[in-house]
């Protein structure tokens, strides 16, 4: 297959970007589009041309580094997938394909499809965890969770954290994000005893990072590579309120 | 040249109060001098997050590095089936001494008791930490633990998070060291490479780290150093490994004298996907937990023309359970892997390329229903359609051996410490536990066990020492020293202006090194090998291509310094795996082998650690035996028949 790009190049988050045209021929359709995209860099390298930089790591779809928006949406346009796990199947010969970074006011860009998303990171670091030293734990077995409290749990943990749902949300909001990670901790006896503090800072954190509000278009569901429910976000909402009515100034 | 003596500093008494008699007698550091003192930790995966959250809780100032650009994207991420602990939870026989026979028979003999021992006796602890931090481990309905059972045992003791455990336990991890962030005293450092280690007085004082985001170069000092940087399984290219993961932390610190030890023995996993074309750039693991309900086989003919559905039973060979009934499918992934390739070299391997064998689920289908399948391995086989576009509950999936784990790492002691004072090596990227090969799900519980458990006793003990010694400085002329000789080789990546690129090196060497020192290695094989990664390395001089320059964001000078390392790890390899003449776990000898083709180990002459020592010349390492004394376990002769 032969396949038209067009790809953002941007030097660094100061300077102006825009879209330049590449074509890549002898594309296989066993090809992953990461795979595709370093066909062509081998090409530009070899002809002492800047490489088209953008995020990866694992390239099976878990570690959450790759990520970008192809042709308007985020990680292309097979559902529930990654970037590195589209592969050219998904498209047919001659197609044009628009390659660009996520978008967002907290993602500042690095270099051309490179975003820095640290401030998911914060998101974290502001309450994003069960307060246990290493040493405290009792017996794991001494709090039995039933098989669907754990399942429900999982389904929240399974977030990646590649920022798909930011880039998707025309409010650039971080709220499927934030609430996946609160009900994955709340719904677990070990993570429920901090989740009115926990909610409060993760919220005030998000917004302090320059994340838009939900007004719960769902888009960012449809988008997430792990299909994390929108009712990760009623829930954070549902806490957070508690949180202001039971928590004490 | 001189032999130093490896002291492995195994504490005295019998082999489960050896840990105890440790821990009774480590030296400690007051809580108050804590603070005062500095650890970098580089790597964030299992070892490197669990260490560096758990010196912080104790009150140690912790530098943490990686090069992703986030702590939760390291490749323990990535590990599928899950953790193994000695909880007996099933009442199926498991003990603590169970489990570290089973890996220290796994490893085919080749690791130190008092080490295998210990990590089976820290497993427990581990799952009771993990539960406590909030991961989401599968559980039967009434609300307890559920186990599987893993390659290599006849006990369930391995514990999972669907098919993400690895996701789970990181996600753990790594939430507890951004709690140490947000207590300011982790301070975290993401996007950022380890380029070298700096000695002062022959102890390890700091490195000089790459901001990658703006080629700045950086220098960090500490009172101590801990490698957490994983496995260099990528330096075959095609591997399950992530495209980042490097030997450059481990190799540069070998540069500086710490011992590199059994490098060439790396896992081949029996259960990744086989490559498609050329263009690929990895090879993507399906979780060795398939093989608990899938069977494995390929078709009696070679020249079969039939779809795999429409092969009858008698047509087919379940080559497993015929060479290993009592094993079956769950024989061990040397085992597993070799066994796979003897049927492909036979030319009875399937898919387009010939290059794989069938993983069967339709009995296991038949017999619990699809749901029950779904519910066990349900994202796997997601995964498997995704990649391959083909759905594994209709047919049998193809997979093959691909490079997966290094045993080998960085030489260590009882302590975790390498050669060099000061400097330790945690998870994959020591060599300490798992001998010449690796049992399913002991990787997981390695790097936390090294992490959460061994290294908070270890590096206080060392500490402890430390607390007069004031903050490393870092205009030290060391740090000249070592910071210039890092911005000479970007220079020099740079300058060459060859029309090479560093990919393209590391898929020829990947290729060469897979070919002869992999699954099966001969001496002929070897020696070619050497001659042609020397040639290699030569060309890499003269004709590599780096565009752009060293101050800015510049993924090709990233992969240029890998690479280089790369070339001069390989060469080690092959002149490790020459020097053993014996076959142990995954290092298969073609010249030593048993009649039907199993692995024979030669105790009397090889049952040691091959400790290297760098001298400059990467042909012509040094070598020092690390002798492996069993004084508790007769080894035997390792058969899973």
């Amino acid at each position: 297959m032969k396949i038209y790009l067009k790809i953002w190049r941007q030097k660094d988050n100061l300077s102006k970007g825009s879209f330049k045209d590449y074509t890549v021929e002898d594309v296989n359709k066993d090809m992953s589009f990461l795979e595709m995209l370093d066909t062509l860099n081998l090409k530009l390298v070899k002809q002492g041309e800047r490489p088209v930089e953008f995020d990866h790591d694992c390239r099976e779809g878990i570690c959450g580094q790759c990520g970008v928006m192809i042709n308007g949406i985020a990680h292309g346009p097979l559902k529930n997938t990654t970037t590195c796990q589209l592969h050219m199947r998904s498209f047919k010969d001659g197609d044009t394909i628009y390659v660009e970074p996520f978008k967002a006011e907290a993602f500042p860009i690095v270099r051309d499809l490179k975003v820095d998303r640290s401030s998911l990171d914060r998101i974290i670091t502001s309450g994003g965890f069960v307060s246990v030293d290493t040493g405290q734990a009792p017996e794991a077995n001494s709090i039995p969770i039933t098989y669907e409290e754990a399942e429900a749990a999982f389904d929240a943990a399974a977030c990646i954290g590649c920022g798909a749902c930011v880039a998707s949300c025309k409010n650039s909001s971080a709220a499927l994000f934030t609430g996946a990670k609160i009900t994955h901790l709340e719904l677990l006896p070990q993570g429920q005893k901090e989740t009115h503090k926990r909610v409060a800072e993760m919220v005030e954190q998000m917004e302090k990072e320059g994340f838009g509000h939900c007004s719960n278009t769902e888009a960012c569901q449809v988008e997430c590579p792990e299909n994390i429910s929108v009712l990760n976000i009623a829930r954070m909402n549902f806490e957070y309120n508690k949180s202001k009515l039971l928590v004490k100034k | 040249m001189h032999t130093p003596f490896l002291d492995t500093k195994i504490p005295e008494g019998p082999l489960e109060k050896k840990w105890s008699n440790y821990k009774k007698h480590a030296k400690l550091v007051n809580p108050n001098n804590r603070k005062k003192l500095e650890i970098i930790v580089v790597g964030t995966g299992l070892s490197g997050a669990s260490a560096a959250a758990s010196l912080a809780e104790m009150g140690y100032q912790v530098k943490s590095f990686c090069f992703q650009d986030t702590p939760r994207r390291a490749h323990s991420v990535a590990a599928q089936g899950g953790v193994n602990a000695a909880k007996n939870y099933k009442n199926d026989g498991d003990s603590v001494y169970r489990m570290f026979y089973d890996t220290l028979k796994g490893g085919d003999f080749r690791s130190r008791e008092a080490n295998t021992y210990r990590l089976a006796e820290c497993s427990a602890s581990l799952i009771d930490q993990a539960i406590a931090q909030g991961v989401p481990f599968a559980r039967e309905y009434g609300g307890y633990l559920r186990n599987r059972s893993f390659g290599g045992v006849q006990v369930s003791r391995t514990f999972y998070a669907r098919g993400q455990t690895g996701q789970q336990l990181l996600l753990g991890a790594y939430q507890g060291l951004m709690r140490q962030v947000k207590a300011e005293k982790v301070k975290l450092y993401a996007r950022h490479e380890m380029l070298d280690l700096v000695l002062i007085d022959n102890k390890a004082k700091g490195i000089i780290a790459r901001n990658l985001d703006t080629g700045e170069i950086e220098r960090h000092g500490a009172h101590a150093v801990v490698l957490a940087t994983g496995g260099f399984g990528k330096i075959y290219y095609l591997s399950t490994l992530a495209m980042g993961c490097n030997a450059s932390a481990i190799w540069r610190a070998h540069k500086k004298g710490a011992f590199m030890a059994n490098p060439s023995w790396t896992q081949i996993h029996p259960t990744s996907l086989p490559q498609s074309g050329p263009y690929q750039s990895k090879l993507t693991l399906m979780s060795e937990s398939l093989r608990n309900d899938g069977r494995i086989w390929v078709p009696k003919d070679q020249n079969e023309k039939r779809k795999p559905n429409d092969i009858p039973e008698e047509d087919r060979d379940y080559y497993l359970e015929r060479k290993y009934p009592s094993f079956g499918n769950l024989a061990p992934r040397d085992i597993a892997s070799r066994a796979a390739k003897e049927q492909i070299d036979a030319g009875k391997g399937v898919g387009a390329l010939k290059n794989a064998v069938y993983l069967d689920f339709s009995r296991a289908l038949k017999e619990y229903g699809k749901n029950i399948i779904k519910e066990r391995y349900g994202n796997l086989f997601d995964m498997y359609r995704k990649i391959t576009g083909i759905n594994a509950y209709d047919e049998p999936m193809k997979i093959s051996p691909a490079a997966h784990f290094s045993m080998g790492g960085l030489w260590v002691d009882y302590e975790l410490m390498t050669s060099i004072n000061g400097l330790f090596a945690i998870g994959e990227a020591n060599f300490s536990d798992h001998g010449a090969n690796r049992l399913g799900a002991n990787s997981l519980l390695q790097a936390c066990v090294d992490g959460y458990f061994i290294l908070p006793y270890t590096l206080s003990n060392y500490l402890a020492t430390e607390i007069k010694v004031q903050k490393t400085d870092i205009q030290h002329k060391e740090f000249d020293i070592a910071e210039a000789n890092c911005r000479k080789q970007l220079e020099g990546f740079l300058t060459t202006k060859g029309s090479k690129t560093a990919e393209e090196f590391h898929k020829e060497l990947g290729r060469e090194l897979y070919d002869k020192c992999g699954l099966s290695r001969s001496k002929k094989g070897l020696e070619k090998a050497i001659e042609n990664i020397q040639k290699l390395r030569k060309e890499f001089k003269s004709n590599l291509i780096v565009p752009g320059d060293a101050a800015e964001v510049n993924s090709e000078l990233e992969k240029a310094g890998r690479v280089a390392d790369y070339l001069e790890v390989a060469e080690l390899m092959c002149i490790d795996a020459l020097q053993r003449d014996e076959s142990c776990g995954a290092h298969f000898r073609q010249e030593y082998q048993t009649e039907d083709g199993e692995a024979k180990r030669d105790d009397e002459n090889f049952s040691y650690s091959a400790a290297w020592e760098w001298t400059t010349n990467p042909s012509k390492p040094n070598l020092n035996k690390e002798p492996l004394i069993f004084e508790f376990v007769k080894p035997t002769v390792r058969s899973y028949k």
